[in-house]
């Protein structure tokens, strides 16, 4: 009988073998999942009936592609990583040395040369490889590139560790000004560094700042407090339809309504509260995801005040304290103003320091409040409900409190959103939006700021990014829509972030009151409380 | 009264279905203790698992008996779907057991979105009409009653009997209820928890594809999208009847389907799904672990 030591050393043994049989594994559940599915498709036919579409070679591509992909991860792949670890293990270096490898010196020097030379031959690519050969050589750039700069955080990584939270805040602030700066140098000219930089600041930056903004609002009450809150949404709700409707039809400006937006969220996130104070848990957490469905179909049925699901347009713009305005019409337009020509992107990039500021202001706030009595008593309520109320904490404002100031940052968001996008349906307001914004704290590791705002430029630049992929229309055909991709992958790479690392990206949770030293309290051995 | 034993038949159809969805939720609640989101999209997948099935039959031979051709179709879905959970079970939830409880949870909405995007890629955005397949309605007494009814209100019948003796008299049912009192223990006696467990998800989803055929039957159309509200109300449906309990699910499956019938009977349908929720918020105010639940004990 073998006596095995460890997997690793069972996985080098005999992989061949055990490759075979994994892959014909692996191929008969993809031919079970996918024989109805992908085998065939339901089509409609021009009466109108439903008819089946036959697609046997794609199924067959997919099946032969897991079966050789797990036969090569088991054959190779295992063995490989099996053999780092027991080398690491042997040589007493660390795992850490693996990234070490990764990034050597003379790798990142090839980057570097491939990035200049295809560079340097931007404007022929197409002329020398023809267009599909050229999609690929700019992907390979793209790759060169991600690989360098990874490298240079990588090499620099004590240094950024040590300051990131300045250095993040700075390249925050500097993000539009750099793109504007790039793509005028790109294009030539200040206008169309203007124009260009439309896209880089609205779909990634504000789009990103604003799911910060919500995760660390939302933070609050699953990470501070421990309150599993699946309808967070419905305070975003809240606020926006606040500034949409106080806005439209009474004209107030959005630094009153601001405020106000915020003041009525946290009112519903106190009336929610009220209910829910003895629920534990999962009952919590479905109480909150009917309360975000309620509001939902609320706004959606009451037709005389909300306007259904048609939504609400013309919500006006945002000024700048009222003393500069980015309506065009108006005598104080930016460019009467300040003398530059018109362009959109100037709203745009003001917005972006807008939700800047929030964002700041939520963090500020939440790591005030941590240091604050009431803060405190969130991480007691959020270790133990019990031992907290035996203490004399009174669970009742603890748990309101977290509900109100988490649901007030929801709905300072929300009136962002809706002056943002000028117009506000229930479409933005649905589960789907609760969902993305619980993952992306629990992905960050919760409780984290830094690891949560990290966890949405992943998640949100990730799927923004793949709108951007059209080079993969020149690999499947004119007919391949990546945009169609994107939420199966955001469902795909949640799944396999999670599984990862199931503490998030910044997994530990640090108490913030201490008793002399400050004792990490190790997240693998905590168990998480109830409630 | 007649208008009233009208919406009585209603709210029970309604309700068998989610009384079978909502088994699912609870068996895997009580035996590993989270939300698996992802079983209304398990619902949905088995729907057109039935639908794809209800198009081969059709187009391969041209009468089938309606009565084997949804049995036909129960089959297939019911083996479909449990291949899909059991895969699920053991891609995104084994991993993380025994990791902290929100983990489970995050995977669980995250497979909840690549289902139901999935079958939104292969299959397309559209509504999926299909003719009706059983369209027998019986009067009595200015009552009618559709054979599709009868059909849903049998089934469920049938399956709950057979359900329940899986769960009481043999030796699996006491290896689950071992696992769903204590795993650790349960293992020590020579239970095999992952099994076990790998099980439970087989037959939720087994019930969940019944419900899915079901409702391609009676309502004729599937989409993508359809995974959620019923998978939401039927969640709903196994808190109201406190989480972790059978007799609980199908209760609480009824409760949603009376509220919703006679809601949209006597009130406005458009608030129908208001007033489940609110319900199940008034109900949780007095009996914070539901009708059936049993109160968690507080240890320190």
């Amino acid at each position: 009988m073998a006596v095995t030591v460890s997997p690793e050393r069972d996985i080098v043994a005999n992989p061949i073998q055990r490759a075979i049989r994994e892959a014909l594994y692996a191929g008969a559940i993809v031919l079970g999942l996918f024989v109805l599915f992908i085998g065939l498709k339901t089509d409609q036919n021009i009466s109108n009936e439903l008819i089946l579409v036959q697609r046997w070679g794609l199924l067959a591509v997919l099946m032969i592609a897991t079966m050789v992909g797990r036969f090569l991860y088991v054959a190779y792949g295992q063995p490989f990583l099996a053999k780092q670890k027991i080398a690491d293990v042997a040589t007493g270096l660390l795992p850490a040395s693996v990234a070490t490898r990764f990034f050597r010196l003379p790798y990142f020097i090839a980057a570097i040369a491939i990035v200049a030379v295809l560079v340097l031959l931007a404007g022929s690519l197409d002329g020398l490889l023809g267009p599909a050969l050229a999609g690929y050589a700019r992907f390979v750039r793209a790759l060169a590139i991600i690989y360098a700069l990874a490298w240079v955080i990588y090499y620099f990584r004590a240094f950024i560790l040590a300051h990131f939270s300045g250095l993040g805040i700075t390249a925050l602030a500097l993000y539009p000004i750099v793109v504007v700066l790039v793509l005028a140098l790109y294009t030539g000219s200040m206008v169309g560094g203007f124009q260009g930089s439309l896209k880089w600041v609205d779909n990634f930056g504000i789009q990103i700042l604003i799911y910060v903004m919500l995760a660390w609002g939302l933070n609050i009450v699953v990470g501070l407090a421990g309150l599993l809150d699946l309808g967070y949404v419905a305070f975003y709700a809240v606020g926006a339809y606040a500034y949409a409707l106080l806005g439209t039809h009474f004209g107030l400006s959005f630094w009153i309504l601001l405020p106000a937006a915020g003041a009525m969220a946290a009112f519903w996130g106190v009336m929610l509260g009220f209910p829910v104070l003895r629920l534990r848990g999962d009952y919590l957490a479905i109480v909150t995801l009917a309360f975000g469905e309620i509001i939902r179909l609320v706004i959606i049925n009451w037709r005389e005040v909300t306007n259904g699901s048609a939504g609400i347009s013309g919500i006006p713009k945002v000024s700048f304290f009222g003393l500069i305005s980015f309506n065009v019409s108006d005598p104080n337009y930016i460019s009467k103003v300040l003398g530059i020509a018109q362009s959109g992107a100037y709203y745009k990039i003001f917005l972006y320091y807008l939700i800047l500021g929030l964002c700041l202001l939520t963090a500020f706030v939440t790591i005030r409040l941590r240091r604050m009595p009431v803060g405190r008593a969130w991480e007691a309520l959020r270790e133990d409900e019990i031992a907290c109320r035996s203490l004399g904490i009174n669970t009742t404002t603890t748990k309101l409190t977290a509900f109100a100031t988490g649901a007030m940052f929801g709905g300072f968001a929300g009136s962002f959103f809706a002056a943002r996008q000028g117009f506000v349906s229930p479409e933005s307001f649905i589960f789907l939006e609760s969902a993305i914004i619980l993952a992306i704290v629990v992905l960050g590791g919760m409780g984290s700021l830094v690891g949560i705002a990290v966890a949405a430029m992943v998640m949100i630049g990730g799927t923004e990014a793949l709108r951007e992929l059209d080079f993969l229309k020149q690999v499947f055909g004119p007919d391949f829509t990546p945009e169609l991709y994107r939420m199966l992958l955001f469902g795909i790479a949640m799944v396999i972030v999670m599984v990862w690392k199931p503490r998030g990206f910044v997994g530990s949770r640090e108490p913030t009151a201490f008793l002399k030293i400050r004792r990490a309290v190790s997240g693998s051995f905590t168990k998480e409380g109830h409630g | 009264m007649q208008y009233f034993v009208q919406q009585l038949i209603n709210g029970l159809t309604l309700g068998s279905i989610y009384g079978l969805i909502a088994i699912g939720y609870t068996m895997v609640y009580g035996i590993i203790g989270m939300i698996n989101f992802a079983h209304g999209d398990i619902f949905m997948v088995g729907a057109f698992a039935a639908l794809i099935v209800f198009l081969i039959l059709g187009a391969m031979f041209y009468s089938v008996p309606i009565v084997i051709a949804l049995l036909i179709m129960m089959i297939v879905a019911m083996l479909l779907t449990s291949l899909y959970n059991w895969t699920i079970e053991k891609v995104a939830y084994r991993p993380l057991r025994g990791s902290f409880r929100l983990a489970p949870l995050i995977t669980a909405i995250g497979m909840s979105i690549v289902l139901s995007n999935f079958v939104q890629v292969t299959q397309g955005p559209r509504n999926k009409p299909v003719p009706p397949m059983v369209s027998k309605v019986y009067t009595i007494d200015g009552i009618s009653v559709s054979l599709k009814q009868i059909i849903i209100v049998l089934v469920t019948i049938v399956l709950l009997a057979l359900f329940w003796y899986l769960v009481n008299k043999t030796s699996l049912g006491r290896a689950q209820r071992a696992c769903e009192q204590d795993q650790k223990m349960a293992a020590l006696l020579g239970v095999d928890v992952d099994r076990t467990i790998s099980i439970t998800f087989i037959m939720g989803a087994a019930l969940a594809a019944v419900a899915g055929t079901l409702f391609l039957m009676y309502y004729g159309v599937v989409v993508f999208s359809d995974g959620f509200t019923p998978g939401v109300k039927a969640f709903t449906a196994a808190v109201l009847g406190g989480i972790g309990s059978l007799p609980g699910a199908v209760l609480g499956g009824l409760m949603i389907g009376f509220i919703e019938s006679m809601w949209s009977a006597y009130f406005s349908i458009d608030y129908k799904d208001v007033a489940a929720f609110s319900i199940l918020a008034i109900v949780l105010i007095f009996l914070p672990s539901g009708i059936l639940g049993r109160p968690e004990v507080e240890k320190v």
